[in-house]
């Protein structure tokens, strides 16, 4: 047996799961003294281009209640045509097409190497997809020109059959008619005032016919294209939708001076859900909001108009002084359920210097698997690149989205699912749903004993995803996966070794994250802390009350740096980031895959200097050096550092003479890397270029780990670094005390 | 009544008339039964056949000149009164004039007995004008004038003469007194005569002296004519008579027969037995009681009056014949019917009126049952001939028309001769006087009998005629220019062309007040019941030759005003102190003049730049208005203009949306400006709207339009800013794609609902948003039924009319649009309405933001495209165009002693004080009533000042001030003498039309008969000369408040017939509270004009609008300010069809047409361009319509003919005068 880093890739690159345990422990109360919970990290449609799909139903388990899919570790007797559901034990008989199944004539779901595998399967009509803009009007021009050409040009990125909306709005909403000729209709309302879905549709008149007789009937249901005429097809409407986006105007109300523009984005955003929701319920749909500042007005308003009133900090929050934000929050937060529940996602797109509200607005993206991206100005290259690259495609030259999807997790007797953490929302009893994936999102899903361990079973999980493809195809992605049980007494190594110390680490930052959400951050650390260390007497080995004679295991070895990390990741502290900043950074980091997860909790730092070809180093103070140039990828920001003396150089124009074409190559090389990075990573990162005592240089500072501060300056001798000026604890402090507590007999 | 015209005259008459009358009168009251049964038998024979005749015939004869006659025949007998005093006092010259009037009433009441009556008459006239012609000659010399009025020169030099000398006679104690002597002698006699036969009368006496002076056209007759005048005015009675010769030359013979019928109970043969008797009739009473007989049908009736009521009964017989003659001319007995209680078809009423008449003869007298046959006989006889021979001879006679009415006023005078019998001269007074008493006596007896009676007695043109007052107002003061500058003096007519020069008083097209002579104390207003009014209409159009009102800028402290009452710098303003204060006119209060303004005082206290400073010196002016008169001390926007399409199914069903987008592509190059070398700063905004609003954005950048929907009706907002107010210029490109644009988008609409409220808030919002005032022109459909405020039902219910209930129909359904309205009138938001419903929409709500805003409504029903489209295209051109003021208030100071207590029309009132327009257009008017709260002092007269604040169309705020100065008076005549009835009507047909509102229609119709009767007891009471309480004497200002009056009554908001739509009453009752007053005249009394002759650049003199004035083969106008009428006898002259329509067949005309087809012929020419100035007079394009006699479109034209009984039940004229009467007789005992 490979070794258990290998299994664990493997496992990944088929499956797309990580457990923090890959051996179960077999009992409740075991499971519960593991500190870190048997859980997993699972991306339900990771690309798999080896991976074809198979074009027929899955066969289901008759049980009622259990509806599992035929999996390779079914018992099968070939000779009955009979199966045995591995969850429910009910024997189920093959269809009839399964009828010349045997031994060497299997279906691909009964093979191993199928443990993950995709059905295609024909549910009605196939829709097409839909993309619904929902525009900020109350933009300066400069801004509201970029916008205006990206989203012109997004409409040649869709496929033409996709059906686009626009809506609009500043003061008030305009759904804008996209089939008319000529004269550019739009429904205006009011930004103010609060509609039920049904009042939305009435006014936009997309349900009179059902209501009045047989002469709308067949209109309505059968044919929305023909009766919505708000989501038309890209290429009938291309060169409409192009002139109506040129002709976009700034919101034309005045805005008085020391008052903010009137932003309705709180109706915008229920009218867009209320408008899908009637013409295209339980289809996929996306709606993109573009907004430049703070809803002002209306339910969903997060800071009133008058400028001298500043936006909620987090100061206010704590001190309970933010007047809207829950009322604001709860309202989102229904509006986010209504989309979920009709597969329809909503990105956030939010460009502004100062806070734009995303932290009341976030859960529409959150609970409905859509993004979120956050720059200064729609006239940057973060924006453009961004938005740009949610319309990427995959080797298949299909969109990376998946709409409408569902996941079912279904489970042996023995486990029970107690949540999960991700871009999803839950319908009823039935399993966690994601209600939109991108290809890299992430639920967390924990797992808990329920019954009893059979001896020497194996514990199997199923994972159902259905959604449809990007491509309009309905399909259902099936995982099965099995572990086996491990009794915690007796087989205690043979779990710590099992240990998945990065997934654990994502694992408990993200439920660390989740608590942020409603508790206070001091809380949280406490709580984070106190797991870390009780992990650590768990699986340390020390004597009592010695310090010094702490280990860790080398399963477990990277674990508490990680943790040291994520105490001062912006996802744990609240200082120095907007609330609307670090709703933006939660965001992410629950719904990416572990190593980008990673990269957030620790970033990546990368040196590179004459000495030698460029290497990681620690994320630390030392490795501030003069000669060197530094590639630090947060994953949200990628900053590159020059060194004092290569500042120098490069000030004084070395790079340009043809003598010190090296140093020109020095300093091109982590251009390329990043621009590397750049290429590949959503959202896009911002990209900062600095040197040493640029005031950008800041975002490096703050990341590394302050092991020479202005406190211990000296005190490491002649080792060059640079100093942080903080009152952080350096990972050296931390460890100690960690050591201490850990082999405590007090705690 | 012209004769009244000067109150002197009354007096001096009032003498004479106390003998006429009481003789008169007393035969009517006891022993006079025989003679005048007898008379009246002829008289009302003649009436009678006048009427029967006359309908078709006579009509067109009688028309014409009755127009003029009745009139002065009315008047005559009032004039008789008045007449009195001028002989006592000089002026009989002056009163001359009115002479003529009574001349021409006797005319035309000789009109009635027409044809019998020319013949009749002019055997009436020989004797009648004999004593006539001495005086009468005497007269006529200085009356000179007025033959010239009448056109008719001659003849109506005659008829004055006659008239005059009538007068005379009477003032005169010599001729007038062997004239009058005669009478009294023969008075039973005489009165009959005058009871039942003002016609006959008029056919003795006045129809030689009118028919002479009218007649001269037709020389033929003449001849005739002169026999019978003999010697005495031959001349101008020739020519008279020929005029109506011609045409009533056969009438005459059918008079003839008439007179025959009395002797004989055929027709024809009676006429020439009439004239015979005529002449004969002038010497002995006999005669006359012949021809009484003739007529004698209706003079029965009468006789049936003056005996005692009970003759109605008897006079059954004579209805009969009369029903008779009726029947014999439909229309006539129609009209008769009419006014009878029954509803029933008018031949039904008349034989039942017959029947008791019948009954009634036989009580009366034996005479009158002579009578009876006679007319029963004449009736029949005259319906034949008439009819055959009136149809031809009216068509000949329309040239004549004037003629005829000379010859029926001497029908009338004759009746009076022949009342006076010997005195010829003398029988005209009487006569008027007379007839007037006969007409009394008539209602006496009883209500309805009376008015039947009396109508079958009174000769319609025996009464006053609006016609006559109209013509002679023209020929007297359209000459000369209308100085301002003396006080209480009353201004012409509003039918008289007139220039107007301003000398310190407004000029009466700003300013018009129902008594230019204020009654001094409340009491004495209380007493006369006269309303004491001001109808204004402070941006009057003034034409081309007069100067617009100067602009006065005081400079930055603003217009000079009175410290304590705030009245603007004013020619009231007396300066004093060596003109370092001035005292104000109003309050008396001193104030400092500021040291900018001072100037030094002349020898006579003037200033010395008086005449430099418009406000010193004019009565209209406009200050310059500065900030501190502006809404939140900010100098204004300049307006913008909202158009609101309904683009429902209906209204794109019916063309309407198409036609309103082409028109408004070229309209808006013609939104009101100052200066027409500047473009309009107004700037347009549209919106369609059907269930939901369209807004749409035409911003100058936009390559093509945008549109905006707004759903959400229910709280209505503005769904853009920039944009929806452009300057059409900037714009003009995006704005032509839009409206070419809207009718294609919305050609395949299924959508039926409509909302409407939303729509004026969405408007209102947009005013608000531009910060600026405006005018909303809303294009609406249908009852707005969709969910939204301001949803109404239809709770239109036929039978809830007459009931208490009905007011609650008036009345807006909810109280959304008064709310709504308030705050349009807060923003300067005015809103213009126009219609196009196909069934009940609910005028009386939807009006009311447009009526509180001083906005217009505009009604098209069943509007279809190619019928409609010019009319209202015309309409919205003139409305888009037409300049007018913003966000508008109005106050109205006065001096101490009167204040304005009541205000009507289109605006909105926070306070008592205070009339808020949201918009002021050059058409609106507001009504002031004026009540005593102190004595008003003679010297100092009665000021008042009406002040407007507005914004101009270009953004400028402005104070238009208006000053107007009246007498004071403390004696009722004073009050009397100078009345404008036109004013009165304009007034009570506001009040009376708002009073619905809150009280029942029936109550509110007595009301105003009562107040009227008030007025007039009052007069009789106090101001005229003893007489017997049977006659009726008029003031002369008023003589023709009754005929006005019942117009009023039974206009189709107090009186609505059966077809009258809930709609149409609350569209004309909102239309008339903002009327000026020529338009409330022409609206309730139409323009009827004889189309003949149409060449030279006067228009033929119009005629009664009656049906028994139109002759079958004419063709007439009737113009209304509302509608236009083209009605084509049934036998008109093919040339006269082919000059019109280019057919020579009546049946080949299209009763369709809306315009007359373009002809290169003069007539042709000449009537088109007739027909193009009437509708350049009126604010509202005037569609024609052309009604074919006897087609089914009839009825509606018959319905504006409202001398007439009206087919929902309106009296008669005559019908109503009696009655009228009766009321007044009622107060006075």
């Amino acid at each position: 047996m490979a070794t258990y880093q290998e299994f664990i890739q493997q496992n990944e690159d088929r499956d797309g799961v990580r457990f923090s345990w890959n051996l179960w422990p077999s009992s409740r109360l075991e499971a519960t003294r593991l500190v870190v919970p048997v859980s997993c990290l699972f991306t339900p449609l990771k690309e798999r281009p080896d991976l074809p799909p198979v074009q027929y139903e899955p066969v289901l388990c008759s049980r009622a209640n259990c509806k599992a899919v035929l999996n390779p570790l079914c018992q099968v007797d070939f000779r009955a045509k009979i199966w045995a559901c591995n969850f429910c034990f009910q024997r189920n008989p093959f269809p009839p097409s399964y009828a010349g199944i045997s031994d060497v004539n299997q279906p691909a779901e009964l093979m191993p190497q199928f443990s993950t595998i995709e059905y295609i399967v024909q549910r009605g009509p196939p829709t097409p997809l839909i993309f619904l803009y929902v525009v900020d009007t109350c933009l300066e021009e400069e801004d509201l020109q970029a916008l205006r050409e990206s989203l012109q040009m997004s409409l040649s990125l869709l496929p033409p059959n996709a059906l686009v909306g626009l809506i609009t709005f500043g003061r008030m909403v305009q759904v804008h008619e996209l089939s008319c000729e000529g004269i550019a209709k739009s429904y205006v309302f009011r930004g103010t005032k609060e509609l039920s879905a049904k009042q939305i549709q009435e006014m936009l008149g997309l349900m009179k016919p059902a209501a009045s007789g047989p002469q709308g009937r067949p209109v309505a249901p059968q044919d929305p294209s023909a009766t919505c005429r708000f989501l038309q097809p890209v290429h009938k409407v291309d060169m409409n939708l192009t002139d109506l986006l040129g002709e976009l105007q700034r919101d034309p109300w005045p805005v008085p001076q020391g008052k903010r523009p009137l932003r309705s984005t709180g109706i915008a955003m229920s009218i867009a859900v209320g408008l899908l929701e009637g013409t295209y319920p339980n289809t996929g749909a996306r709606v993109m909001l573009f907004t430049g500042g703070p809803p002002t007005q209306g339910p969903g308003m997060v800071v009133g108009d008058e400028l001298k009133t500043p936006i909620r900090s987090w100061h206010d929050i704590t001190k309970d002084n933010a007047r809207h934000l829950k009322k604001a929050t709860k309202y989102y937060e229904a509006l986010a359920s209504r989309a979920a529940v009709n597969g329809h996602s909503i990105d956030i797109y939010a460009c502004a210097l100062d806070q734009t509200g995303l932290l009341e607005m976030k859960c529409l993206s959150n609970l409905t698997g859509g993004h979120i991206s956050m720059g200064d100005s729609f006239n940057t290259s973060l924006f453009k690149q961004t938005f740009q690259r949610v319309f990427s495609k995959d080797y298949n030259g299909d969109f990376r989205m998946a709409f409408g999807g569902t996941l079912e997790v279904k489970t042996s007797r023995e486990l029970k699912v107690s949540g999960a953490i991700g871009p999803c929302v839950s319908l009823n009893a039935k399993g966690p749903c994601v209600s939109e994936n991108v290809s890299h999102s992430f639920p967390v899903t924990f797992f808990v004993h329920n019954a009893p361990i059979p001896q020497g079973g194996r514990g199997a999980i199923q994972f159902v995803t259905q959604y449809q493809h990007s491509n309009t195809q309905k399909r259902i992605r099936v995982t099965t996966i099995a572990r086996n049980w491990a009794d915690a007494q007796s087989q205690i190594q043979h779990i710590e070794s099992s240990f998945d110390q990065e997934a654990s680490a994502v694992i408990m930052a993200r439920l660390g994250v989740f608590r942020a959400e409603s508790e206070d951050g001091p809380d949280v650390l406490r709580w984070l802390d106190r797991q870390l260390i009780r992990l650590c007497q768990k699986f340390g080995q020390f004597n009592k009350d010695d310090p010094t004679s702490f280990k860790l295991s080398e399963s477990l070895s990277l674990y508490p740096q990680f943790m040291f990390h994520l105490r001062r990741s912006p996802f744990l502290q609240v200082f120095n980031n907007s609330p609307d900043e670090c709703s933006y950074y939660r965001h992410h980091f629950v719904r990416q895959d572990l190593t980008q997860s990673l990269i957030m909790i620790q970033p990546i730092l990368y040196s590179y200097s004459f000495h030698g070809p460029p290497e990681p180093v620690l994320l630390d103070s030392g490795s501030i050096l003069p000669d060197r140039i530094l590639l630090m990828d947060t994953f949200f920001q990628l900053v590159i550092y020059h060194g004092e003396t290569i500042a120098q150089w490069r000030k004084a124009g070395y790079q340009e003479q043809p003598e010190y074409e090296n140093f020109k190559h020095l300093l091109v090389a982590p251009l390329d890397d990043a621009q590397e990075i750049l290429q590949n990573r959503f959202p896009m990162p911002r990209y900062i270029d600095t040197e040493h005592g640029g005031s950008q240089a800041r975002f490096l500072l703050s990341k590394v780990n302050p092991s020479q501060t202005h406190n211990n300056l000296y005190a490491w001798g002649q080792e060059t670094g640079a100093p942080i000026l903080t009152d952080d604890v350096s990972l050296q402090v931390f460890m100690d005390h960690l050591k201490k507590l850990a082999v405590s007999s007090a705690a | 009544m012209n004769v009244n015209q000067q109150t002197p005259m009354a007096s001096p008459y009032g003498q004479p008339q106390p003998g006429y009358g009481q003789p008169s009168y007393a035969t009517l009251g006891g022993g006079y039964p025989d003679p005048y049964g007898p008379y009246n038998g002829p008289s009302t024979a003649y009436q009678p056949g006048a009427p029967p005749q006359g309908y078709s015939p006579y009509a067109s004869f009688p028309s014409k000149a009755v127009a003029e006659i009745p009139v002065s025949d009315l008047s005559s007998p009032l004039d008789l009164g008045s007449a009195r005093g001028p002989p006592t006092s000089a002026p009989p010259p002056v009163s001359t004039p009115q002479a003529y009037s009574h001349y021409t009433h006797g005319d035309t009441q000789n009109g009635p007995p027409p044809m019998n009556h020319p013949m009749a008459q002019p055997a009436h006239r020989p004797p009648v004008s004999q004593p006539y012609s001495q005086s009468a000659m005497n007269l006529s010399g200085p009356q000179s004038s007025y033959p010239q009025q009448y056109g008719a020169v001659p003849p109506m030099q005659q008829m004055t003469n006659q008239m005059s000398g009538m007068q005379i006679s009477s003032g005169p104690p010599t001729s007038a007194g062997l004239g009058y002597a005669p009478r009294p002698s023969s008075q039973p006699l005489i009165s009959n005569t005058y009871l039942a036969a003002a016609p006959p009368s008029y056919t003795q006496a006045p129809p030689p002296v009118s028919a002479a002076p009218s007649q001269p056209p037709p020389p033929s007759e003449p001849a005739a004519p002169q026999p019978y005048y003999g010697g005495h005015p031959a001349l101008q009675q020739q020519q008279p008579f020929p005029s109506s010769a011609p045409l009533q030359s056969q009438p005459f013979p059918l008079s003839a027969p008439y007179s025959g019928p009395p002797p004989s109970s055929q027709p024809q043969t009676p006429p020439v037995s009439q004239q015979q008797s005529f002449p004969p009739g002038p010497p002995s009473q006999q005669p006359f009681p012949n021809s009484a007989s003739l007529p004698g049908p209706p003079p029965v009736s009468y006789a049936d009056p003056h005996p005692t009521q009970q003759p109605f009964p008897p006079r059954g017989p004579p209805p009969t014949s009369q029903t008779g003659s009726f029947p014999p001319t439909s229309s006539p007995p129609a009209q008769y019917l009419g006014p009878q209680p029954p509803s029933q078809p008018g031949p039904p009423p008349y034989l039942s009126g017959p029947p008791p008449r019948g009954p009634m003869p036989p009580s009366s007298m034996s005479q009158q049952q002579a009578n009876h046959l006679p007319p029963g006989s004449m009736q029949q006889p005259p319906q034949p001939g008439m009819q055959g021979g009136y149809p031809p001879q009216q068509n000949g006679a329309f040239g004549q028309p004037r003629g005829p009415q000379p010859g029926y006023g001497g029908p009338q005078y004759p009746m009076q001769q022949n009342y006076g019998a010997a005195p010829a001269p003398a029988p005209p007074p009487p006569a008027q006087k007379r007839l007037d008493p006969d007409s009394i006596p008539s209602p006496q007896a009883s209500e309805l009998p009376a008015v039947q009676k009396s109508r079958h007695r009174i000769d319609p043109d025996a009464i006053p005629s609006p016609i006559q007052v109209i013509e002679d107002d023209r020929a007297n003061k359209s000459s000369e220019p209308f100085t301002t500058g003396v006080r209480g003096q009353a201004p012409p007519l509003v039918t008289t062309t007139f220039q107007v020069k301003d000398q310190g008083n407004a000029s009466p097209r700003f300013i018009r007040c129902t008594a230019y002579n204020m009654p001094c104390t409340a009491d004495m207003a209380k007493q006369s019941q006269v309303p004491l009014a001001a109808v204004i209409k402070p941006l009057a159009t003034l034409p081309p030759d007069e100067c617009p009102p100067y602009m006065v800028d005081h400079g930055e402290g603003g217009p000079i005003r009175c410290n304590r009452c705030k009245a603007y710098m004013c020619p009231y303003m007396q300066f004093i102190e060596g003109g370092r204060r001035f005292q104000c006119g109003f309050c008396s209060c001193v104030t400092e003049v500021p040291p900018h303004y001072f100037q030094h005082l002349d020898h006579t206290g003037k200033r010395v730049d008086c005449y430099d400073r418009p406000e010193l010196s004019l009565g209209s002016y406009e200050f310059v208005a500065t900030v501190d008169y502006c809404k939140n001390n900010k100098l204004p926007q300049p307006p913008s203009f909202v158009f609101f399409i309904d683009v429902s199914y209906n209204a794109v069903k019916s063309g309407m949306v198409n036609i309103v987008c082409q028109e408004l592509k070229t309209l808006l190059d013609y939104l009101p400006r100052e200066n027409p070398e500047v473009d309009s700063a107004v700037r347009v905004g549209f919106v369609t709207y059907n269930k939901v609003l369209h807004f749409y954005n035409v911003k100058s950048s936009l390559a093509q339009p945008q549109m905006m929907v707004v759903s959400d009706v229910s709280d209505m907002f503005l769904p853009l800013l920039d944009g929806f107010l452009v300057n059409v210029n900037d714009s003009r490109m995006v704005i032509e794609s839009l409206l070419d644009q809207i009718p294609e988008m919305f050609a395949d609409t299924r959508e039926t609902e409509t909302v409407f409220g939303p729509v004026i808030q969405a408007g209102l919002e947009a005013l608000k948003a531009a910060d600026c005032a405006g005018k909303l022109f809303v294009f609406h459909s249908s009852l707005p039924i969709a969910e939204a405020p301001g949803k109404l039902k239809n709770r239109e219910d036929k039978k809830l009319v007459g009931t208490d209930k009905e007011k609650a129909l008036f009345q807006p359904q909810s109280g959304f649009y008064s709310n709504l309205s308030k705050e349009c009138v807060a923003q300067g938001c005015c809103v213009d309405l126009f219609l196009f419903p196909n069934q009940y929409i609910d005028v009386a709500t939807l009006a009311v933001v447009p009526v509180s805003t001083g906005g217009s409504v505009y009604k098209y029903t069943y509007f279809q495209a190619e019928t409609d489209r010019e009319r209202f295209l015309n309409d919205l051109r003139r409305d888009v165009q037409k300049p007018m003021g913003f966000d508008a208030v109005m106050r109205v100071r006065t001096s101490t002693g009167i204040r304005a207590t009541d205000f009507f029309g289109s605006f909105f009132m926070s306070n008592t004080t205070d009339v808020e327009l949201a918009g002021l257009d050059c058409d609106k008017t507001v009504t002031v009533e004026f009540r005593h709260d102190d004595k008003l002092s003679e010297e100092t007269g009665a000021l008042m000042q009406c002040a407007v604040l507005y914004t101009s169309c270009s953004g400028q705020r402005r104070l238009r001030v208006h000053n107007m100065a009246v007498n004071c008076c403390s004696q009722l005549a004073d009050l009397y003498r100078n009345c404008e009835t036109d004013t009165i009507i304009s007034f009570f047909s506001k009040y009376a039309y708002r009073s619905i509102l809150n009280t029942p229609t029936k109550t509110v119709r007595d009301t105003l008969v009562n107040q009227c009767a008030q007025i007039l007891a009052c007069y009789r009471k106090n101001c005229a000369s003893p007489s017997s309480a049977g006659q009726l004497i008029l003031p002369e200002c008023m003589k023709l408040l009754p005929v006005y009056l019942n117009c009023v009554l039974k206009s189709d908001v107090l009186l609505p017939g059966a077809d009258v739509s809930l709609d149409d009453r609350a569209y004309l009752r909102q239309l008339v509270s903002c009327m000026d007053v020529s338009e409330s005249h022409v609206f309730f009394y139409p323009r009827l004009l004889p189309l003949v002759k149409l060449d030279g650049g006067s228009l033929p003199m119009a005629v009664r609008n009656s049906e028994e004035r139109l002759s079958k083969g004419g063709v007439y106008i009737l113009e209304t300010g509302l509608h236009l009428f083209l009605w084509v006898g049934a036998n008109a002259q093919q040339e006269l069809l082919s000059n019109i329509f280019g057919t020579p067949t009546f049946s080949q005309i299209d009763p369709n047409m809306t315009n007359l087809p373009d002809l290169d012929n003069p007539f042709s020419k000449r009537l088109r361009e007739i027909i193009d100035s009437f509708r350049s007079q009126r604010s509202r394009y005037m569609k024609l319509m052309v009604v074919k006699q006897e087609d089914k479109t009839e009825l509606i034209f018959k319905h504006f003919l409202c001398e007439d009984k009206s087919a929902s039940g309106g009296a008669s004229y005559v019908d109503f005068l009696c009655h009228m009467h009766k009321e007044i007789r009622q107060l006075l005992s």
